[in-house]
């Protein structure tokens, strides 16, 4: 067999290594064009082995850091000790450490007190943790619940329900477009972008007020063709921090009836924002309620500070039972070849939390304590500000603003001095987590936003 | 579409005018109900039947003598250690590096010059299924005119996985039904006429369903025929200690291409060898040219992965990285796997002296030739069927036994009902 393969080696050699002349000899090997021959003894035949060099991923060029994760990257490998990591949304205590939630650990002794085993899901995720999810966001007797209208699938956190979402509208709805904020989360172009759904922008952040634009927005989701689907963030806009009110998001939902539009709603932060599970989630009731189809992707990262677990849902509430059910089917039959089933463990946290009535119970007093503690933040840094800046510039948007972020208003440049100088990490968006600030180190913050926001432009 | 907008919306305007009515007609009107998964809608029927006679031989999870999950004991002492952490923030996107560093030791070698020099690009993914998907989006992105060679058969969701990343596939021949073993020839003849700088996917040990794997020597074969044919090889290797009961053996068609000097892609699953199958825990790794390149194919793996769920999860990347990385823990480790291959390998032996006991007409020898937790009976879909409906016992309709599934209790019981359906075939 051995002459036979070397036979073939002749017969079949490679354009590129044409020219057989040998240019060097090193340690056995020889130069043969662009690859090297390796002479290697193996059972006593001495056989000729061209190693491939040249590889097939050679021209692959290095791709930006993440704007977002690379934040994070960047404020580690800062040595200065005053530095301040207000990029990542994850929550962080007053010592400025990550928090495991009380009634996660319980819940992970219980389960591993039970010796829960490590089997496969099914494709759709964990049963009891589909019928939590839902509840928590429409509320248990929600008439679309009762009637079995509600698609659950457990999805890969945010990110991988939205995409799941993204699929199914490139697949169903060939064509439709999404229609994103100005801004919107970074991420939220990516997954659209690679599930090949094309999105344009309605209007939204209002510079000038720091606040929402909602004429802006009214005018773009009316002026989109029939059957857009709509991005809205049922709480706690990221990156603005901006929400619109009760009486906005009636107006947007007359309009989006009005124009026959899909609302897609991401919920990132419910619970987060308000403090109260129910509040925050009446964006997308109000929607529900008037009886329209709406997608809705649900995240755990914040609110139960699961972050890493990666468990969130998307859900499809329709007009019937029987939709509800085959659109179930093809959301599986998406998220199939892309992971196969999702992972059990955050599934099991959520579950047990939500179904245990005494953890639910702490859960809702530890989600207050970290709005709380939100709150109190966005208090102390605007006082701190005010205080300080003579310009007369009205800062009370600070206050306005809900949830884990906020929209300085400041621009790149900005941004960039408040890296460069003073060790402040945040987004170029002018995005600053809240959560990474501690009362502490308000004072300190209020004096770099105005140094950047007045002498940098 | 024109249809199905106008006729929603007369019926928008008219209801939208009496406030909370409810839509008569659907945006999801078009959406047809899926198919059963294949593989996964085999135990869902199993768990519907009522029989007390019923045997699950459908998917594939191991199972212990007594037809129980197993949750390994180096996982369990694992989940100890790390219970109670502070680990619960975003890994990053590429996931855990301690967990992708000993992944790749025990894939390339625990002293591999690779590894020393840098040269593997390598990611944390979401078990197997993630990791081929994450190759195919990055195959679609920078190879978008390639196609992807798979063997016939190879698993089911093979298919999907590269239909969805948009990458054509072409089949090579693999399986020899008259012999229930390889079609050596066959394959060789397909890897020789596939255009040169083809995408071959090669189950790198205990083929997934066949059970039917090439020998050393063939394998030698085929990859000196790849590296003339300059084709890329890329493994999906789900089974490493579970086929043989020795991790090291189980890798060796992935080190007899590493020596002959591929440059390989890699998805690697801790789903069945440790256990960990509701975790999703892998590892997606491309062997590069050099450390420049292998950091330029992992931040473009990143990119790729963000859009799909930002970062994975960590919970199984800690067991992986826990076990593996404590000596204690990783004998145990291979204890556990060794008892788990050798109680499939012990099975695969009693299925078939039993159906030589029964007297069946046919050949067996497949059943102990074929190596992993699968065996490729050779049964045909209506004698599936009757498998099913006459003895309640599941299995996928291609002939697939998962071996997992059988034990002393219930061996008998499965060797006489295919006797039943194969005694007249």
């Amino acid at each position: 067999m051995a002459s036979a393969v070397l036979s073939i080696a002749t017969q079949c050699v490679s354009p590129n290594a044409s020219s057989l002349s040998i240019n060097e000899t090193h340690k056995g090997k020889a130069k043969l064009g662009g690859s090297t021959l390796r002479f290697s003894k193996s059972s006593g035949r001495i056989s000729m082995t061209v190693a491939v060099n040249v590889s097939r991923f050679e021209g692959i060029p290095m791709a930006p850091p993440d704007p977002i994760l690379g934040v994070s990257e960047a404020f580690r490998a800062d040595t200065n000790d005053v530095k301040l990591n207000l990029g990542v949304g994850a929550y962080r205590t007053e010592e400025l450490q990550p928090y495991v939630l009380n009634v996660v650990k319980k819940a992970e002794n219980l389960m591993l007190e039970r010796g829960d085993n490590k089997e496969y899901l099914p494709i759709e995720g964990l049963a009891a943790f589909n019928k939590a999810t839902a509840e928590l966001l429409l509320g248990a007797d929600n008439p679309a619940i009762k009637e079995q209208r509600v698609a659950t699938v457990q999805g890969l956190s945010g990110t991988g329900s939205l995409r799941l979402g993204a699929a199914l509208i490139e697949r169903y709805f060939p064509g439709s477009k999404v229609l994103i904020s100005a801004p919107t989360w970074g991420n939220h172009k990516n997954i659209f972008n690679d599930a090949r759904v094309p999105w344009s922008e309605y209007r939204y952040y209002d510079p000038r007020t720091v606040g929402l634009d909602f004429e802006g927005m009214i005018e773009d989701i009316k002026a989109a063709p029939e059957g857009t689907f709509v991005l809205l963030h049922g709480c706690a806009h990221n990156p603005t921090g901006i929400d619109p009110t009760p009486e906005q998001w009636e107006k947007i939902a007359d309009v989006i009836q009005q124009k026959n539009h899909i609302p897609f709603f991401d919920v990132a932060y419910q619970g987060f924002a308000s403090g109260s599970l129910d509040e925050d989630a009446a964006s997308v009731r109000l929607f529900v309620a008037r009886g329209m189809e709406v997608l809705v992707a649900q995240s755990y990262s914040k609110n139960l500070g699961l972050y890493a677990e990666r468990i969130g849902a998307m859900n499809v509430i329709s007009s019937s039972s029987e939709s509800a059910t085959r659109v179930k089917s093809q959301l599986k039959r998406l998220a199939r070849p892309m992971y196969s089933n999702p992972p059990v463990h955050g599934a099991r946290i959520v579950a047990n939390v939500v179904g245990t009535p005494v953890l639910f119970d702490e859960w809702k007093a530890e989600m207050e304590m970290m709005a709380g503690r939100i709150k109190n933040v966005r208090q102390k840094l605007y006082d701190s500000i005010s205080s300080k800046d003579k310009s007369g510039k009205d800062w009370s948007f600070i206050l306005k603003q809900i949830g884990m972020f906020s929209y300085t208003g400041l621009n790149k440049n900005q941004s960039d001095n408040m890296t460069n100088k003073w060790h402040v990490y945040m987004t170029k968006d002018g995005r600053i987590s809240l959560a990474g600030l501690s009362l502490a180190k308000c004072e300190y913050l209020a004096d770099a936003i105005i140094d950047s926001y007045h002498n940098v432009s | 579409m024109a249809v199905r907008n106008s006729l929603s919306g007369q019926l928008l305007r008219r209801s939208s005018v009496v406030a909370g009515a409810r839509f008569m007609s659907s945006w999801f009107r078009s959406i047809e109900p899926a198919p059963k998964d294949p593989i996964l809608g085999v135990t869902e029927a199993f768990l519907a039947d009522q029989s007390p006679n019923k045997v699950n031989v459908g998917v594939g999870a191991y199972r212990d003598d007594n037809g129980k999950p197993v949750v390994l004991e180096c996982v369990r002492e694992a989940e100890r250690r790390i219970a109670g952490s502070q680990f619960m923030e975003y890994l990053p996107i590429g996931g855990s590096i301690k967990m992708v560093e000993e992944s790749l030791k025990l894939a390339y070698g625990e002293n591999s010059e690779f590894i020393k020099d840098k040269r593997i690009g390598a990611v944390q993914a979401l078990s197997g299924t993630g990791a081929c998907r994450l190759f195919a989006a990055f195959q679609h992105r920078f190879h978008p005119n390639s196609q992807i060679y798979i063997p016939v058969p190879t698993w089911a969701n093979h298919h999907n996985i590269w239909r969805d990343a948009g990458v054509p596939m072409k089949t090579f021949r693999y399986y020899h039904p008259e012999t229930r073993g390889l079609d050596f020839s066959g394959l060789m003849e397909d890897i020789k006429n596939a255009p040169d700088g083809s995408f071959f996917l090669l189950h790198a040990c205990a083929h997934n369903p066949t059970g039917v794997d090439p020998s050393e020597e063939q394998w030698r074969e085929i990859s000196s025929l790849i590296k003339i044919k300059g084709h890329f090889p890329f493994f999906d290797m789900a089974y490493q200690g579970f086929a043989s009961g020795d991790p090291e053996r189980d890798a060796k068609a992935i080190r007899i291409f590493l020596e002959d000097g591929h440059l390989i892609g890699l998805a690697q699953s801790y789903a069945k060898n440790m256990g960990l199958y509701g975790q999703r825990v892998g590892c997606l790794s491309v062997l590069c040219e050099d450390e420049k390149q292998a950091v330029a194919v992992k931040s473009q793996l990143q990119l790729l992965a963000r859009p799909m769920y930002s970062n994975p999860p960590v919970h199984g990347a800690l067991i992986v990285s826990t076990v593996l990385g404590d000596p204690e823990l990783k004998n145990l480790w291979l204890k556990e796997v060794k008892v788990m291959a050798d109680r499939i390998i012990g099975m695969r032996a009693t299925l078939r002296e039993n159906l030589e006991k029964l007297g069946s007409p046919l050949p067996w020898q497949h059943i102990t030739n074929q190596i992993g937790m699968f065996c490729y009976s050779g049964l045909t879909p209506e004698q599936v069927d009757r498998m099913t409906n006459e003895f309640h016992i599941y299995m996928t309709r291609n002939g697939r036994i998962s071996m997992a599934g059988l034990n002393t209790g219930n061996v008998g019981y499965v060797a006489n009902a295919i006797h039943e359906v194969t005694k007249s075939a």
